[in-house]
Order: structure tokens, then sequence, then C-alpha cells
């Protein structure tokens, strides 16, 4: 019974991550209606900067803080140079003109860190476990994390629904022309949702980085998660994103955990063994089928500007 | 299209004649690493041709094209595993599967739009692939060794390499006059209307579903007989074959070439794939002038930081991709 508790939490770990990744995309794809496959780069960014940070700084929190400032530089660069040139265009156009980006990105982090991963230690004050509950322990990190996730998750909902900020990003999601006219400088905004996402991604890589290791190409796997993630919960829907970034996370880590032993109850242990691997990862897109069958266009659809 | 001596037509014909002479140079100078290129290059061309039925005139963008495949590479492979290496057999099986799998995720697909239905067929890409992943009894992750390549006994001898590379090259043609003849029938002009606007092809009378079920099954089926060749060339089968990289890559090589064009798809995975290969040897002899030989080596590994930014040249710039350049014309 502890065990499942442990991983509903390493679940709800999981999908806090995948809902920072996930946010920013589908505000980038709900706001400017763009496909964006380099997202994961950003997210593989983050995590090399927060390693090459702290090692400078000897401070995982300033290594961190620096990596998020500059995940932002970079995500408005990149706004700047390439991604405002493709909003308007059609999904296709932006599918290959990202792609080619995350070439691009893993050729320069090759160049720059070189092929070999890195890795980034945590302080001892965050590797060490706690007692949450009688007879189980459970990593401060990881706690860290969930804490650190729910609260970015409050503050992003606080920033869009009350801010003026957040009330000039859905005045440009639901109308660009009319909030262009009355004085609003629309490709600053832009700009700036696009860092903020940038900013998102960087936190997921970095906060994930400790527990795996920093290499080229950790963006990709993670990004189809995310993707799978904005599908089921409605494009643009932050509030979707959110339930099924939680649920992802659950099925993805109790999928991995349990399902080798349920399989082990009707078939021999090394057939099992065997099956049940490519079975739990299947299980998500098994969801994500059954959710756009049921519902085409997810779970919390925007209505249509 | 009273002109026929445009920039285009000479490109293509000039292409198709290279194709053709391939085994004849091969055979003078012995370079066999050109014609396992080549015959790559005319296999792959052919699945992106029924991909471009599909995505550039239909607007269906389906991400998980190299499933078919693998799937019609698997239907080789796991027959031949079993006994069975007769071609008059082998292949209308690679076929059939094909366009069977491509019936059930068309028609379960085909009731999403735009990024939803991306993500359904990529979805349904990634379960066959970890399918692929379980079939423990077929080589599960590692694949699976083809031994003897089909048999078509008294016609064909598909392990002469000049015969096979003929048979892939006419199949290639065949797909393309196929494609041809499909898109400007009535049922191809169904097909590119509901793409403009699928709602008032319904309000006109057509059943717009049936039609692109249909196309979708197609444009399947060719892609499995291109996987029942690709498995007979590289006389191998694994997962990787249907990798999620490999429908992207189909998708990169229509984008580039020019969808909704007949020869768009050829002169797009010729240029994607002999420029992976060209790109190393380009950036060495730009760099020799100004770096020591081992420095200009080691900068042309990193030969995809150019490819990168190519695509992204020409998506901003040449709409209608390499087709479009070359016709000089800006559609839309």
């Amino acid at each position: 019974m502890l065990l499942v508790l442990e991983q509903c939490l390493n679940g709800l770990q999981f999908g806090l991550l995948l809902f920072l990744l996930a946010a920013g995309l589908t505000l980038v794809f709900g706001i400017m209606d763009l496909v964006n496959l380099a997202h994961g780069s950003l997210y593989m960014v983050g995590a090399y900067f927060a390693a090459t940070f702290t090692a400078w700084t000897g401070s995982f929190v300033a290594g961190a803080v620096l990596a998020l400032g500059a995940a932002l530089i970079v995500g408005m660069a990149v706004e700047v140079i390439a991604m405002r040139r493709l909003y308007g265009r059609d999904h296709l156009d932006q599918v290959l003109g990202t792609f080619g980006l995350i070439l691009f990105f893993n050729e320069l982090v090759r160049i720059v860190w070189g092929p070999a991963g890195l890795s980034l230690p945590l302080p001892a004050w965050l590797s060490a476990w706690i007692e949450i509950l009688p007879g189980l322990d459970y990593p401060t990190y990881r706690i860290a994390i969930i804490v650190t996730a729910l609260a970015v998750a409050l503050l992003l909902y606080l920033l869009v629904m009350r801010t003026r900020l957040g009330m000039l990003i859905r005045a440009g999601a639901s109308n660009r022309e009319m909030t262009g006219a009355l004085g609003v400088n629309i490709s600053l905004l832009y700009t700036l949702v696009f860092g903020l996402g940038a900013a998102l991604a960087a936190l997921a890589g970095l906060m994930q980085a400790p527990i795996q290791t920093v290499q080229i190409g950790m963006g990709e796997n993670i990004l189809f998660l995310a993707f799978v993630v904005i599908i089921i919960g409605g494009i643009g829907s932050i509030r979707g994103a959110f339930i099924a970034a939680i649920m992802v996370g659950l099925i993805d880590t109790l999928g991995r955990a349990f399902l080798p032993d349920l399989m082990g109850l009707i078939m021999s242990s090394r057939g099992a063994s065997q099956v049940a691997p490519a079975l739990s990862s299947m299980l998500i897109y098994v969801l994500m089928m059954i959710v756009l069958v049921v519902r085409p266009a997810g779970l919390f659809p925007v209505s249509i500007k | 299209m009273t002109e026929w001596f445009t920039l285009r037509n000479i490109v293509v014909v000039g292409l198709l004649i290279v194709l053709a002479l391939v085994p004849v140079y091969v055979s003078i100078g012995g370079n066999t690493f050109l014609m396992t290129l080549f015959t790559r290059i005319v296999i792959l061309a052919m699945a992106a041709t029924s991909l471009n039925l599909i995505l550039g005139y239909g607007g269906m963008v389906s991400f998980g094209h190299a499933v078919y495949l693998g799937v019609g590479g698997y239907a080789i492979g796991i027959l031949a595993h079993e006994g069975v290496a007769s071609g008059f057999l082998q292949w209308p099986i690679a076929i059939g599967a094909s366009a069977l799998l491509a019936l059930v995720v068309g028609a379960l697909s085909l009731r999403t739009r735009g990024l939803y239905f991306i993500m359904i067929t990529f979805a349904f890409a990634q379960l066959v692939y970890y399918f692929g992943v379980g079939l423990e009894r077929y080589g599960a992750d590692d694949g699976l060794t083809i031994y003897r390549r089909s048999q078509f006994a008294g016609v064909l001898d598909l392990s002469n390499r000049a015969v096979f590379y003929y048979l892939c090259l006419l199949l290639l043609v065949g797909t393309i006059y196929l494609v041809w003849r499909l898109v400007n029938s009535r049922f191809g002009l169904v097909i590119q209307g509901s793409r403009s606007n699928d709602r008032r092809m319904q309000a006109i009378g057509f059943p717009t579903f049936r039609y692109r079920l249909t196309g979708f099954v197609i444009a399947g089926a060719i892609c499995g007989l291109a996987g029942a060749l690709l498995a007979n060339h590289t006389e191998f089968i694994s997962p990787a074959t249907m990798h999620w990289t490999r429908s992207g890559d189909l998708i990169v090589m229509v984008v580039l070439g020019g969808m909704a064009s007949s020869f768009g798809p050829l002169i797009g995975a010729v240029t994607l794939l002999v420029l992976e290969e060209l790109l190393p040897a380009i950036i060495r002899l730009l760099a020799f002038p100004f770096l020591d030989p081992p420095m200009a080596v080691k900068i042309s590994e990193y030969w995809p930081i150019v490819l990168g930014p190519l695509f992204l040249l020409v998506v901003l710039f040449a709409r209608g991709g390499m087709n479009g350049l070359l016709e000089g014309a800006r559609r839309d």
C-alpha cells in the first residue's frame, strides 16, 4: 500500500513537470497559433545552462535562477529571429521549420558542451530523505519539485487571470488586430509570452536534470508526452493541460511500476517482463486515442475564436 | 500548362535520366555504395509519394506514415522467417496488411482535424512501434534478419542488385503515375475539394469521409509495398523502421520537395538523402582554405547545424518547396 502511495507521488511529480512543459506549449499554440517542436530544445538548453551555472557558482539555487534568466533570453531571441516569421503560416511549415531548429540546437549543444552528457549534483540539503508517513521515506528533492511546480502553476493562473499583462495576453489571443488597434504592442507581447514559455520549459528541464542525465535529445521524447497532454486537455486550455498532465504522469508512472506484476498474474513471469515495458509505453497513447475518439477536441475544448 | 521547357521539367527529366543510369555508372565504376544509396532513395521517394497523396492533396497530415513501411517490411520478414519465400504470396500480404491497418487507423482518426489528427496518427504509429518492440518471437527490439529476398521463380531474380533497382524505379514511376491519375480523377477532385472546404463538399452532397478514407487506405497500401521493397533491400526489419523520426523524414521529404505536386516528393527525397551524404564533404571543401585539415574534418561532423536552418529557409522563402522554387511561381 505504501508502495502504491509512493508511486502515486512519483506520478504526481512527473505529471507536474509535464505540466510546466505543456503550459508553455499550449500558451504558444493557443495565443500565437504556432506548433513549436523546438519547445523540447528549450527544455534541454535549460538543463545544460543549470548544470553549467551550478558548476560556476557552486550553488544549485543560484545556478537555477541564472539558467532561467538565460533561457528567457534565448527564448525571446529565438522568437525575434525565427518564430515570428512563422506566425500565420501553415502548421506543416511550422513543423518543418521548428524541426530544423531542433537539429540546429542539438548540434549547437554538441559543439558547446561536447557529445558526452553532464550531471547536475544536488546540494546536501536537497538530497536527503524525509519520513512523510510512518514507514514511508520520500526524497526531499521530489517534494521540492512538487511544491515548486504547484507554486508556479498557481502563479501562472494568477498571472493570466488576475493581472493586466494576463488580460492583454488573453485579449491578444482572442482578437489580435483589435488589441493592436487599441495601442497594445502585440509583437512585444508575443515575444514576452514566448520567453515565458521558454522559461517554463527550462524550469522543467533543470528540475528533471538531477534525476536523469543532462544529454542531447533529452527534450524530444518528453516533448511528445507534452503534446499528448495538450491534446488530451484541449489545445490552448491551461486548466485542461494541468488535469491531463497529472493524468498522464500518474498513468505512465503507475503503468511502469505495476504492469509487470499485473501481467505476471495472467502469463509467465518471463513473458510478462518482455511484454510489460512495451505495453506500459503504449498506455498513454491508448488513453489519448480513447479521449480523441470520444471527444475529438480534447477534454476541455477552447471555443473557436 | 502548354509550356514544356520549364526549368522544373528539365530538372525532373534530368533526375529521371540520372536515376535510370545509376546501375550503368555503378557497373563501370564499381561503386556499390552509390547503388545502395540510390535504391534507398528510390524506395523512400515511393513512400513519400504515397504520403503526398493524403498530405499534399488531401490535407491529411499523417505523422505516422512510416508505420506502413514497417508493416510491409514485417510481413516480408515474418513470412520469410516462417518459411514462406514466394514473393507472389509475400507481396500481396504486405500490401493487404498495410491497407487493413490504414483502414482501421483512418476510420478512427479521420473524425479529428488539424493538430488532433497529427497527434492521433502519431499515437497509432507509437502503438504499432511498441507492438514491434514486444514481438519477442521476431527479434523484438533487435529486429529480424531476412536470409532470402522474396522469390519470384522464373520471373525476376531480386538478388541481382541491378534488377532489384530497376524494379524499384519502375514501381516508383508507376506510383507517381497512379497518384497523378488519381488526383486528376473525380475521386481526386473530391479529396482536394475536401481539403479546401470539407463542409461545403458535404453540403453539395459528397460523403467526403468515405473518399478521404479511401485515399488514406490507398496511401497506406502503396507505402506497405515500399516497405516490402525496403525489407528486401536491407534484408533486415526492425521496429526502428517505423520510429517516429522516419515518419518525420517522410513529411520533410514531401514539404521540402513540394506538397501537392507530382514529382515534389521525389525531388524532396533525393535532396534530403543526398544532402545528408554530401553536406560533410561540402563543409570540408569550404573550410579547407581557412583551417588546417583535422579541424576542417572535425567541423564537417557538425553538418546538421547547417541542415536545420536550411529547412527553416526553405519554409520561409520557398513556398511550395523545391518544386515551387523551380517553377519560379508563388503558389497559394
